[in-house]
């Protein structure tokens, strides 16, 4: 059989080209992905090491090591603990219940204000004294680069005067505050999207601006709505300078856990890891899982 | 497109009666004088004046909240239609006036106080004296210079958020996977990521990192040497924050318009021309907005110096944040620490709007 088409020696060039790209571009993606990947995987199987296989550097388990509960035991989240009653265990729940509760309500009230302040701001036009649209979404926007050093101490002795020291809802507030921007940057962008003409068929119809927001529009906006609540869970979650410095034992949230820890270093290897590990594991699901949401959160505003 | 249009215009007729109008002032100017005498009441039992009172200053947060409830209501009473449009705004604009602007005024206050927690006077005020004290600290010029350092560090985040976004954007196989993967650690929470790659990796005696340096003959110091402390922590922070720039980026590349791309290919423009003459050109904008939003970001960098190096050696990895945590942490130093960061803010303030006055003129430039 004889090769009907003939590659020309241009063609081959051409074709030795392309290969080498393509061995460059899965080259670098792997080496990333290793620089992406390792931290995480160092994590993880450390906490399930012994003091001996960590200081002899094995790293991967069945082959150079064998696998063991202990790191996890000292949180109270193993096979043998699982059953008995723990108070590390307790004290992890309740950091990671404080964690959640804050995060998700933050991030819901931020969503909830500031879709309503960027819906009204895309829509309408308001003078309040010398300020107009673009002013207010300046104003809001401008937020952003607010230093959180520059409130805590202030927030540190007016908690304190309120009985908010240590409670969830004072972190609460402080977290919406500072996702508040962000969801109203990422809103305003979806809600320009929406046509106009929607909203005015559904005016004609005889609802009222806030039953047109709430029946046509809001739907519509969901998936961006969506991604912003995902992007300030994250920023929430993740969290430490307030929730260091106004919590102490009662509402102290995972970070503050964590960090708690690391005066003892060097010692705990296995604990630290096996905290680190199950602190970042709910969003490392949340990435593999939403990472479409996250994405799109990130994006909108970037491109006009 | 343009924000400050009257987009969904509305014709409403409304009549609203007198009583209608009196009752929605009435509402508010009620609410108000509740909230204000509450707030003088508490305030003399505090001075010692008077008797009655309450323990806390948690009552005047309630009656604050009810008036801002009213207002609230008071707008659709008063106003009608418009005052319904008002409602959309004003319950944000509200919430970060009252938790931005109080406190800043506060904090203004006490930053030209002596206030120590640990003291029992309480805040007395002090004049100038912590200005005096502030440009006598080099510890703060020193985090000041630092943040510089910091700043500058975005420019090499920023290449390779550009040429990961630009891998992302190639035409690969298990695109999905990988673009998981890279966002993997924007996820992960630097008090976790300073443990997990701070204490851990980079640990002298044990850490694979310094394990692998042995193997090649060296002998690892990590942060014992400022100057590699300092590229540590940028590390770190660029690690976490690279694919937070990578995804703007890559948005932004797969918004480009495919026939200009199309057309520079038909011309005979080889891969470095078409990206150096169309691909950045057209990328400016997003490149912009990234670099900006990561600066901001960037001035607020704490969590990982706290938790690695807590400012040291001698202050070389002190951010600003991380150095006014530890002025409050550690000396209670309230006054202090809050003309700092007032200081600081001003500082921030200044540099961002100059950055975003230069951006704005050299975008209009034409290229």
């Amino acid at each position: 059989m004889t090769a009907i088409f003939k590659e020309h020696e241009a063609d081959l060039r051409v074709s030795t080209k392309w290969w080498a790209s393509r061995i460059a571009i899965y080259t670098a993606l792997f080496i990333w992905m290793v620089v992406c990947l390792f931290p995480i995987l160092w994590t993880i199987t450390t906490s399930f090491k012994l003091a001996p296989d960590v200081m002899k550097g094995n790293l991967i388990p069945w082959w150079d090591f064998t696998p063991r509960w202990k790191g996890w035991e000292s949180i109270g989240l193993s096979p043998r603990l699982i059953g008995e009653v723990s108070t590390v265990r307790e004290e992890f729940f309740k950091r990671f219940w404080n964690s959640t509760i804050i995060s998700i309500s933050a991030a819901l009230l931020a969503v909830i204000l500031g879709s309503l302040a960027a819906y009204g701001l895309s829509r309408f036009s308001y003078r309040f004294g010398f300020m107009k649209n673009s002013d207010i979404s300046f104003f809001f926007l401008s937020q952003m680069i607010l230093p959180p050093v520059v409130l805590a101490l202030p927030f540190l002795i007016l908690y304190k005067s309120l009985g908010l020291l240590d409670s969830r809802i004072g972190l609460i507030l402080l977290y919406t505050l500072m996702v508040l921007p962000i969801v109203i940057w990422i809103m305003r962008d979806q809600f320009q999207g929406i046509p106009i003409e929607l909203e005015e068929a559904a005016l004609v119809d005889g609802l009222g601006i806030w039953g047109a927001f709430t029946q046509i529009v809001l739907p519509i906006a969901l998936p961006g709505m969506v991604a912003a609540f995902i992007l300030s869970l994250v920023l929430c979650w993740n969290e430490y300078f307030f929730a260091a410095l106004l919590t102490s034992s009662n509402a102290s949230t995972l970070p503050v856990m964590v960090a708690s820890q690391t005066g003892s270093q060097g010692i705990n290897w296995w604990s630290m890891a096996a905290l680190s590990s199950a602190a970042i594991l709910p969003l490392v699901i949340v990435a593999i899982f939403l990472e479409k949401y996250i994405i799109k959160g990130m994006a909108a505003g970037a491109v006009k | 497109m343009n924000t400050d249009g009257d987009l969904l215009h509305t014709v409403t007729t409304d009549n609203i009666s007198d009583s209608r109008k009196r009752l929605g002032k009435l509402m508010v100017w009620g609410s108000a004088l509740l909230c204000l005498s509450l707030a003088v009441i508490q305030g003399a039992y505090q001075a010692e004046r008077i008797n009655i009172g309450f323990e806390t200053w948690r009552p005047i947060l309630y009656a604050y909240m009810l008036w801002a409830t009213a207002l609230c209501f008071a707008q659709v009473i008063v106003n009608g239609e418009k005052g319904k449009r008002t409602l959309f705004v004003l319950p944000a604009a509200l919430f970060v006036v009252s938790l931005v602007v109080f406190p800043l005024l506060f904090a203004l206050y006490i930053s030209f106080t002596d206030w120590n927690l640990a003291s029992p006077n309480g805040p007395q005020p002090n004049g100038w004296g912590n200005l005096v004290q502030m440009w006598n600290d080099s510890f703060y010029w020193n985090a000041l210079k630092n943040m510089v350092y910091y700043v500058l560090a975005v420019s090499a985040e920023y290449v390779i958020a550009f040429a990961l976004a630009l891998l992302l954007n190639a035409q690969i196989r298990a695109r999905k996977f990988f673009r998981v993967v890279f966002l993997l650690p924007l996820m992960l929470s630097p008090v976790a990521v300073s443990w997990m790659i701070g204490k851990s990796m980079f640990e002298v005696r044990f850490g694979p990192i310094s394990r692998l340096i042995r193997e090649f003959g060296g002998e690892p110091t990590f942060f014992g040497n400022p100057e590699i402390a300092r590229f540590l922590i940028m590390a770190m922070d660029a690690w976490t924050f690279i694919p937070f720039m990578m995804i703007m980026l890559l948005a932004g590349l797969q918004a480009l318009p495919r026939e200009v791309l199309e057309a520079s290919k038909v011309d005979g423009a080889s891969g470095w021309q078409s990206f150096k003459e169309i691909v950045f050109p057209l990328m400016l904008p997003v490149s912009v907005t990234a670099v900006v939003i990561r600066i901001i970001f960037k001035l607020k960098l704490a969590d990982v110096i706290i938790n690695v190096t807590s400012g040291g050696p001698g202050g070389a990895t002190d951010s600003v944040t991380s150095f006014i945590f530890r002025e409050y942490r550690d000396r209670s130093n309230v006054g202090y620490g809050t003309l700092l960061a007032m200081i600081y803010l001003v500082l921030i303030v200044i540099f961002v709007t100059l950055l975003l006055k230069l951006v704005s003129r050299w975008m209009e430039r034409p290229a």
